[in-house]
């Protein structure tokens, strides 16, 4: 049922020597939500950049339904973007930004320079003022509008022009998270109604879980995983993508056999296969996939260290073998307590090494991490 | 913050009573009373013989004001577009005239328009005044560049330019660049961008430099004298003329300067008015 619509063909991108793409290949199908997610520098809004035409790619072919559009400017490409800061049109009212777009002569088929109708153009406005719940805002001036507000109207005045594809970076980035949860719904319930093409950039992970239905997982300018949120989230293809999206334990391991792997010298069942015998991987375990248990039916045994109280569960560290983990529990485990763990075959993830190996998923230093990450939401700044 | 430094700005306030309020309260005292100090109309009655000076005023610093817009604009936008090399230089060039003292600058300037002067002799040279001759069968010297109201306006612009450049400028270069990017991602072709979100927001700066411009070339004098060579008397001249010159009636010369300050406020006025109505009817 899908067809690609843009295809980004060995792109490569590089400012001053730095390289800030590296190779990209990527297909985009039509209708569909795609995010790309990753730290930030990673070469998301360059990548968005190169699909709107504000950038050329160093090296690399981009293909719009086909066609290679390198070198078609942004005004003559069927796609629109929602700007990171908005970037409404400070001398326009709000009427004015979303007709923008449609004020602009168009050339028809035969060259000539074709104007939309005075009506059709209100229509068209009131229309999209109606889908961004922005009725009786038309002769606002934007300065005076709010953050979720002004980010509605650079929705409504893309939108209004009946793009192919939505580029959207970090729209949500401004906004309090209660209004960026509504938002979230709002934009998935708009690109399911206009059945657009969404391109999204957020480097809030549980954002692109929500929303996409393909999510495109970057790094260091090089796409480390493709897929379904499920298959990113359940299936990661290195330490750094289970890293990035959620929380992971990545322990060394070894693959003594299809569903054997070896951890800590103790051999568990695993549903993986495909790896050479005795081949050194990562080992992925989700914190809410450890099982507590008695300590004599334990498969590994530990000792609590810290607990750390979060509504839905306790956040609980594990010290096993001097090793770090962190596990989601319902069941309070007090600190300094020994514990018997127990995880299902299903539980496991294996990955073959990777640049990333042994750089993240040790939880040795939680704590200090938990400050970062509670930082960070606190100034969602880039 | 704002009320703890307040104070620093008293000097500053008595600065402009004394120096500013009360020299103009002067002026209109001058300008209602008569030599032998009794209160009167004459002087504005009397200045009815100068309406020729009044509209001649006004219309050069109009044209000065102009010619400052057509050729400051582009210069603006051309140095707030290109590179840090670009503009450092053009600045420098901008700037350079200005170190030089303003009669001095004026001075050169009546070498080069001089019948005799640097032009005549290049045009004489490349055969340009013999080939005006031929065509038109006339049998002239040289051209009239001097002694004329375009000189007076070559004068002012070249005087004034920089104030018309600066602002324009300055509006320019920090217009976001995103706004740019996202008329054109809505389809606006450079034209289009340029009449569509460049022009209108650098309206207040295009204000401010009509402002800078137009008022000290309507006030102007020693240009016009210099390069008009008296043929081309504006209102400066004629208030210089009234407190220093020969025609000394300094309550004539404060009525006047009174009724050139209304006009020129009233322009103004007008002018920023019609600014804002501008920044409306691009919005509707
Ligand atoms: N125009 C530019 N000139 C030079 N470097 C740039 C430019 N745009 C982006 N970069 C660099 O490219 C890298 C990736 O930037 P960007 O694509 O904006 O990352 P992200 O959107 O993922 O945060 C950053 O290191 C940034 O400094
Ligand atoms: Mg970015």
């Amino acid at each position: 049922m899908s067809k690609e619509l843009i295809r980004l063909d060995r792109c490569t991108m590089v400012f001053d020597e730095d390289v800030v793409l590296d190779n990209i290949n990527l297909n985009i199908q039509d209708k569909e939500f795609l995010t790309l997610l990753g730290p930030s520098g990673c070469g998301k809004s360059t990548t968005l950049r190169i699909i709107g035409g504000f950038q050329m790619p160093t090296s690399g072919d981009v293909f719009f339904d086909g066609v290679r559009i390198n070198s078609v400017p942004p005004y003559r490409r069927a796609i629109n973007t929602v700007f990171q800061k908005y970037a409404l049109f400070p001398h326009l009212n709000v009427f004015e930004n979303v007709a923008f777009g449609l004020r602009i002569p168009k050339t028809d088929a035969n060259g000539a320079k074709v104007k939309l109708p005075e009506e059709e153009i209100h229509s068209r406005v009131m229309e999209m003022l109606e889908v961004v719940n922005l009725k009786g805002f038309e002769k606002r001036r934007t300065t005076a509008l709010s953050g979720g507000q002004q980010q509605r109207v650079a929705i409504a005045r893309a939108l209004v022009n009946r793009p192919k594809v939505l580029l959207l970076d970090e729209p949500l980035g401004a906004l309090d998270l209660k209004l960026r949860k509504d938002m979230q719904k709002e934009l998935k319930r708009i690109q399911k109604a206009m059945e657009i093409t969404f391109v999204y950039v957020t480097h809030d992970q549980e954002e692109a879980l929500a929303m996409s239905d393909t999510i495109v997982v970057m790094d260091k300018g090089c796409i480390q995983q493709i897929g379904s949120p499920k298959d990113i989230y359940n299936e990661p293809q290195n330490a750094f993508v289970a890293d990035f999206i959620g929380e992971s334990n990545i322990i060394d391991g070894i693959m003594r056999a299809d569903g054997v792997v070896e951890i800590f010298n103790r051999r568990f069942q695993c549903l993986d296969s495909g790896f050479e015998k005795d081949e050194a991987v990562d080992v992925v375990i989700r914190p809410e996939d450890v099982d507590i248990v008695p300590l004599e039916q334990g498969q590994l045994k530990g000792t609590v260290t810290d607990v750390t109280f979060k509504g839905m569960q306790y956040d609980i560290i594990v010290d096993f073998y001097g090793f770090k983990w962190l596990i989601q529990t319902t069941d309070l485990a007090p600190v300094g307590s020994n514990i018997g763990i127990k995880i299902d075959p299903d539980g496991f993830h294996v990955m073959k090494k990777s640049r990333y190996s042994g750089m993240f998923g040790d939880y040795s230093s939680y704590s200090e991490e938990f400050d970062e990450i509670s930082q960070g939401v606190g100034d969602d700044e880039e | 913050m704002k009320n703890k430094l307040s104070w620093l700005s008293i000097p500053f306030t008595i600065w402009m009573a004394i120096f500013v309020v009360v020299p103009i309260l002067i002026m209109a005292v001058y300008s209602v009373t008569s030599a032998d100090g009794l209160v009167t109309g004459e002087n504005f009655v009397g200045m009815g013989d100068y309406a020729v000076v009044f509209v001649r005023s006004f219309w050069l610093a109009i044209l000065a004001t102009l010619v400052c817009l057509l050729i400051g604009y582009p210069v603006a936008y051309m140095m707030a577009k290109e590179g840090q090399g670009f503009q450092r230089v053009a600045m420098a060039l901008i700037m350079l005239p200005m170190w030089m003292n303003f009669l001095l600058r004026t001075y050169s300037w009546m070498s080069i328009l001089e019948n005799n002067g640097l032009l005549n002799q290049l045009f004489r040279s490349i055969g340009l005044i013999s080939l005006y001759n031929s065509v038109t069968g006339s049998n002239i010297e040289y051209f009239q560049l001097l002694r004329t109201p375009g000189a007076v306006v070559l004068g002012m612009v070249y005087n004034y330019l920089p104030f018309m450049i600066l602002p324009i400028y300055s509006v320019i270069l920090k217009l976001d660049n995103s706004l740019l990017e996202a008329a054109q991602d809505l389809g606006a072709n450079s034209v289009n961008v340029f009449r569509k979100v460049i022009l209108p927001l650098s309206l207040p700066g295009v204000l401010s430099g009509v402002t800078m411009v137009f008022v000290p070339s309507v006030s102007t004098f020693a240009i016009s004298r210099l390069l008009g060579g008296g043929t081309q008397m504006m209102l400066g001249d004629l208030i210089e003329n009234q407190f220093l010159g020969g025609a000394y009636n300094p309550h004539l010369g404060a009525a006047i300067s009174m009724v050139m300050m209304v006009i020129v406020v009233v322009c103004m006025v007008v002018m920023n008015h019609f600014g804002e109505g501008e920044e409306q009817a691009v919005m509707l």
